[in-house]
């Protein structure tokens, strides 16, 4: 169990249950658990929908698309079943936010797929549960088993006629399937690949049937969405831009942890206030905004508020809300090295650039910080990242590129410094950089 | 539109993968590049193939793929024939970018046939879509992720499959390569002749890769790099590997003649002139009908009419038959003046319903089965199956019905309306209302082809086609074992049959044709045996058939019998000859072949091996040694004085004029009687159907032929028809001779499992 943190500043919404013992389904039931549900069974499913897009909440799995748009994109006649899914493959490096949700309040996940499936007219919810979160799967099944035994899921749930099946799924130990497409792959039962879109999944998705797939934390956002109503909702955060965030802190911090926050929380008092500031009086490097993936920000570029579109604008991205704070003892090759080791480890290998490219990064990357770096691997490194981006079958190919064309980008002197055989200079001060070991 | 996208992964009738990256192209309005292959074409699309982006894109490809690639290209087999060569050719990616070693990986033997090199693998997966998707087989899949992704065979180690050899032929690269081709040649060291397979009756083109050697010419490789011909992409593994029992160490390359019992090394002068003496004795003394003759399956149609024509001619007997394995003279019968019903293999390509009855094209019609698989897949063709076994192909079937062994004219019974026997088909698996469910199915398809096996035979055929008349565009194909059956049955390989069908009774055209032939029905094999047995055959001449070994008819029958084979080998019934002669097979001759669906198609010389001779040559020289005139047999020279080849420079004007002309038509001037072409002009002026144009014919096409226009033919006995039960790896007598064929584990006889200890 994840020791929890808290913030004054923080607007606790997903969070409003964690450390209740909400896993447990009587309790939850006192905490408003399952008036959702309820609540959306008697409303029409159109306005279900309406209410989710009022509320401007956005995927929170990284995209940030509106998630009332992606559920009226199912169509309302299907001769397939239509299907949730739940995507609980949580593994963007810096990220840890599904987690706490799936370990403080599976039943909030539970009943968001529930409103979901009632949406768009499903009779069938995956929750699909990362693979090394095994023990969270065991949380997740006895969630699920209450919620039959008190007929909230099956047959009829709440006497309503409505029928309604949540199953859970583990994954096999894949980033790759944290995709939407190779999720489904999965869960059918196949290699975790991308599928090619269009078709996509709101058309044609799990097993051929029109299926809506939302992050863990999207769905567990909808349950207080439907009580609270879309206008409170939307309140808390900043305009487009609706709700809160649970902000993933992580680095070099005096008080990391998971802090949910309104949407267009300024990132610099993001890191000096709630995350307590750089520990030992050491100062500021660089931020990595959005989990490892997304471009990393120099301490210039961090007064930012912390919504989708001002992070696009500073040239990085949300993402997946893991805020990763590098100090000035971290040494950005090694850095480099650390995430394009994950990447290269994580690619499915389908296509040629992600693929090669990847494996050509780790090479080089491991060869330039051990010292047998040559001047022209700098423009090869940015050339190899910068010929991957947009070119991959899915987006784990930008997600290698991205940050390592930064790299390169803001820190060029830092990787001069490792060339004519001189020992890396953070060698002796450095410390492990927290978050991939 | 002449623009070339290029591609690794893209391969047209597989699905598509987006893996390669190499297609992307501009469009407008669209951020990214995308991939060509998976963006569907959109009116008011504006499309970039080429631009800067776009080839900084390819080459960046080319580029990553070629850090891992080996660069051992001087001693791949795919060197000069590698797409990622032709790509880099495109597209630069001339320099090394990487300074660290290449991933290794060491190669691996998958079967006798398939090796895989991992480090050359560009993981395009076209060999796991074309095994899986293509061939049903499903024998390869991806193992590993990343970097470390490897195609894999079914069996861990090893590949339990069919063999085709497509994953090789359609890898990019030299990562699958063919332990029959392997390290044996470059291949711009080769000819390359595109032919038709000597093997089923499908007629696959089949392109053979020739060099010289010190015993004529050799052949090397068999693939499918001209997708010309009816199978496209496709070959199965006799048709890519199993023309090796050519340089088999058993070939016969020298007459052999019985010498105190013994077949003793002879020259061809001699060989010739002593048949050619027994023979003219046997025919003047005891008449044609004390000679038998016995022709080929695999012989070409030249070869098939000629002989037809020199024993009626010269030896005045129509005692001629070959070893039956389907009824066409049933089929021409049914359908005698009903044009338009019989259906070529493209056909089947394209038909939107399949009746399938008998037969398992799986393993007797490689192609067949590929065909409709293909058309099932693609195009959403009904395929419906009535067989006696739980064939493959059901795997496809809309409608699959097993009906009791021996009961598919029953079936043909039912289709038709016949209900009397519905009881007898109704079991666990077939309700009686599946059955006539299936049979309203079947009943409502328009342009439907129906392939039958030889269960069906005689008056069942008949009633095959009245039911099929009462379709709505129903055509027929009649499946028969062997390259050339169809053609052996064409062109008059039947005592009471002359080609074309013409019944022997009412045959004025060959009587004026051929001059004076016997007017009565001669033996069938069988009888011919029987003859022998009484001792009234005197004679049996066999050309490339093995009724021995094939038929069980009883060597010992013969022995009084003077008895001339050719063959390529020792054979069961070349073992009883008193005069064996050498023969080239259809790889080292020219001429055409007839395929089971009535599609010509030419035959061309590929290999040769020294001292052999083809079919053909070793007839006429037997007919010059009886002392028959040459000319009256092969028209040869007959046309113009060009066609002698005497006249060249001494009538030059005209000869050139003509010459000229021929090889404007692409004809050769016919100038020796060895030339199956002079024979192919008569058979084109002379057997019905066959009057297909010359030119296209030599172009390599394929043309359909109109059984329809056959003479009224006959209802043979139906046990005259003998099925080779040939499977992948069996080719009647041939398939003992190659070494490809017998070295795949498939192919063996499976042991029984024994329990450890």
């Amino acid at each position: 169990m994840a020791t929890l943190v808290s913030h004054p500043d923080e607007a606790r919404v997903i969070s409003k249950r964690f450390g209740q013992g909400a896993t447990d389904i009587e309790r939850y039931l006192q905490l408003d658990g399952y008036k959702a549900v309820q609540k959306a069974l008697a409303m029409q499913p159109d306005d279900i929908i309406n209410e989710v897009k009022n509320s401007g909440l956005r995927g929170r799995g990284g995209a940030g698309f509106s998630t009332g748009m992606k559920w009226s994109f199912v169509p309302k006649q299907s001769a397939k079943p239509k299907y949730v899914l739940c995507n609980g493959d949580e593994s963007e490096p810096g990220t840890c936010k599904d987690r706490l949700i799936f370990e403080h309040d599976p039943h909030g996940v539970i009943e968001g797929a529930m409103i979901a499936a009632l949406a768009v007219g499903s009779h069938t919810a995956y929750i699909y549960i990362r693979g090394e979160y095994r023990y969270l799967s065991v949380i997740m099944q006895k969630a699920i088993k209450d919620a039959y035994a008190k007929g909230f899921l099956g047959k009829n749930i709440f006497g309503s006629g409505y029928d309604l099946d949540v199953y859970w799924h583990g994954g096999a130990g894949a980033y790759e399937v944290g995709e939407e497409s190779a999720l489904m792959e999965s869960l059918e039962g196949k290699r975790g690949i991308p599928r090619i879109r269009p078709p996509f999944p709101a058309v044609v998705g799990l097993w051929g049937g029109p299926t809506v797939i939302n992050n863990a934390e999207t769905l567990a956002a909808v349950p207080h969405i439907i009580l609270g109503g879309a206008d409170w909702y939307a309140k808390l955060g900043t305009p487009k831009n609706g709700g809160t965030r649970m902000f993933c802190l992580a680095g070099h911090l005096n008080k990391p942890g998971v802090y949910e926050l309104p949407m267009g929380y300024n990132l610099k008092k993001m890191i000096y206030e709630v995350g307590g500031g750089i520990p030992n009086g050491r100062s500021l490097k660089a931020v990595v905004p959005g989990g490892s993936s997304t471009p990393i920000l120099l301490p210039e570029e961090i007064d930012i508020p912390m919504d989708f579109d001002s992070v696009a604008k500073a040239g990085s991205m949300l993402g997946s809300g893991g805020v990763v704070v590098l100090d000035d003892t971290t040494c950005i090759v090694k850095f480099a090295l650390r995430t394009i080791k994950f990447y290269q480890h994580e690619s499915c290998g389908w296509c040629i650039p992600c693929r090669e490219g990847t494996d050509w990064l780790k090479k080089t990357l491991t060869r330039f910080h051990a010292g047998a770096g040559v001047t022209k691997d700098i423009d090869n490194i940015y050339y190899l990242a910068e010929n991957m981006l947009g070119k991959t079958f899915c987006p784990l190919g930008d997600a290698a590129a991205m940050p390592t064309m930064a790299f390169v980008k803001k820190f060029r002197k830092e990787f001069e410094d490792h060339l004519d055989g001189k020992p890396c200079p953070f060698e002796k001060t450095g410390t492990a950089v927290p978050v991939m070991a | 539109m002449g623009i070339e996208v290029p591609s690794f992964c893209y391969y047209p009738g597989l699905s598509l993968q987006g893996a390669c990256r190499m297609c992307v192209v501009k469009i407008e309005k669209m951020p990214k590049l995308q991939t060509a292959c998976t963006t569907t074409v959109t009116e008011g699309m504006i499309v970039a193939t080429d631009s800067d982006e776009v080839r900084q894109a390819r080459k960046a490809m080319v580029e990553l793929l070629l850090g891992n690639h080996p660069l051992d290209c001087p001693v791949c087999d795919a060197g000069g024939e590698c797409e990622l060569q032709d790509m880099t050719f495109s597209y630069g990616a001339a320099e090394s970018k990487y300074m660290e070693a290449k991933n290794h990986k060491e190669e691996q033997q998958w079967s006798p046939v398939v090796y895989f090199d991992r480090p050359r693998c560009i993981l395009c997966y076209r060999c796991v879509r074309v095994c899986g998707e293509g061939m049903d087989v499903w024998a390869l899949g991806v193992q590993n992720r990343g970097v470390s992704s490897i195609i894999a065979p079914n069996e861990s180690d090893h590949l339990d499959c069919e063999e085709c050899g497509m994953c090789i032929d359609i890898c990019p690269v030299g990562a699958l390569t063919s332990g029959a081709y392997r390290y044996k040649t470059r291949p711009w060291e080769m000819n390359h002749v595109g032919t038709i397979c000597t093997h089923c009756g499908d007629g696959c083109k089949t392109t053979l890769g020739v060099r010289r050697c010190d015993t004529g010419a050799e052949i090397v490789r068999g693939d499918n790099r001209d997708k010309s011909g009816i199978n496209n992409d496709f070959l199965c593994v006799k048709g890519r590997y199993a023309f090796d029992f050519a340089h088999h160490k058993e070939r016969l390359t020298e007459p052999l003649v019985r010498k105190n019992g013994k077949l003793t090394p002879a020259t061809w002068e001699e060989a010739f002139e002593l048949i050619g003496k027994r023979l003219r004795e046997v025919r003047d003394q005891d008449g044609g009908s004390a000679i038998g003759v016995i022709g080929s399956n695999r012989t070409t149609n030249e070869e098939n009419y000629l002989l037809s024509k020199f024993a009626r001619s010269v030896l005045k007997t129509n005692n001629v038959d070959h070893h039956r394995t389907a009824d066409y003279p049933a089929l021409a019968a049914a359908l005698h003046g009903k044009p338009g019903k019989t259906a070529s293999m493209r056909d089947v390509l394209n038909a939107p319903a399949i009746l399938l009855i008998g037969n398992d094209p799986t393993n007797q019609h490689p192609l067949l089965a590929w065909q409709i698989r293909t058309n099932v897949r693609l195009r959403r063709a009904k395929l419906y199956v009535i067989n006696a076994a739980p064939i493959k192909l059901r795997r496809q079937a809309a409608g699959f019905a097993l009906v009791p062994a021996g009961a598919e004219t029953k079936a043909v019974a039912f289709l038709a309306g016949d209900d009397s026997m519905l009881d007898q088909f109704v079991s666990e698996t077939v309700t009686r209302e599946a059955w006539l469910a299936l049979r309203e199915k079947i009943r409502g398809e328009q342009n439907m082809v129906i392939a039958f096996g030889s269960e069906l035979r005689g008056h069942d055929i008949e009633a095959l086609v009245n039911f099929a008349s009462s379709l709505t565009g129903a055509k027929l194909i009649s499946l028969g074992d062997y390259a050339n059956s169809r053609g052996a049955s064409e062109m008059g390989l039947y005592p009471d049959l002359l080609p074309g069908y013409e019944p022997v009774a009412s045959a004025d055209k060959f009587q004026k044709e051929w001059d004076s032939l016997p007017a009565e029905t001669g033996l069938s094999l069988p009888q011919m045996a029987e003859a022998a047995k009484a001792g009234k055959l005197k004679a049996l001449y066999v050309v490339g058939s093995n009724p021995i070994g094939r038929l069980g008819i009883d060597p010992f029958v013969f022995s009084k019998s003077f008895v001339v084979v050719q063959d390529m080998f020792l054979t069961e019934t070349a073992n009883i000859a008193d005069v064996v002669l050498p023969a080239a097979n259809a790889y080292e001759k020219t001429g055409t072949y007839t395929n089971t669906c009535g599609d010509l198609q030419l035959v061309k010389k590929a290999g040769e091996v020294s001292n052999t001779k083809p079919d053909f040559e070793m007839i006429v020289r037997i007919a010059d040694a009886m002392g028959s005139d040459v000319s009256g047999l092969v028209p040869f020279g007959s046309g113009t004085h060009s066609d002698m080849g005497q006249t060249r420079g001494a009538q030059s004007g005209e000869a050139d004029r003509h010459a000229v002309w021929l090889e404007a038509h692409n004809l050769e001037p016919k100038m020796t009687p060895f030339d199956p072409m002079a024979i192919l002009d008569e058979i084109q002026r002379v057997v019905s159907g066959y009057d297909v144009s010359r030119v296209n014919l030599l172009a390599g096409n394929d043309q359909h032929l109109e059984i329809a226009e056959s003479g009224a033919s006959s209802i043979q006995p139906p046990e005259l028809i003998v099925p080779a039960h040939d499977d992948l790896f069996s080719s009647g007598t041939l398939g003992r001779y190659s070494k490809t064929l017998n070295s795949v584990f498939e192919n063996k006889t499976a042991v029984p499992e024994v329990a450890a200890d």
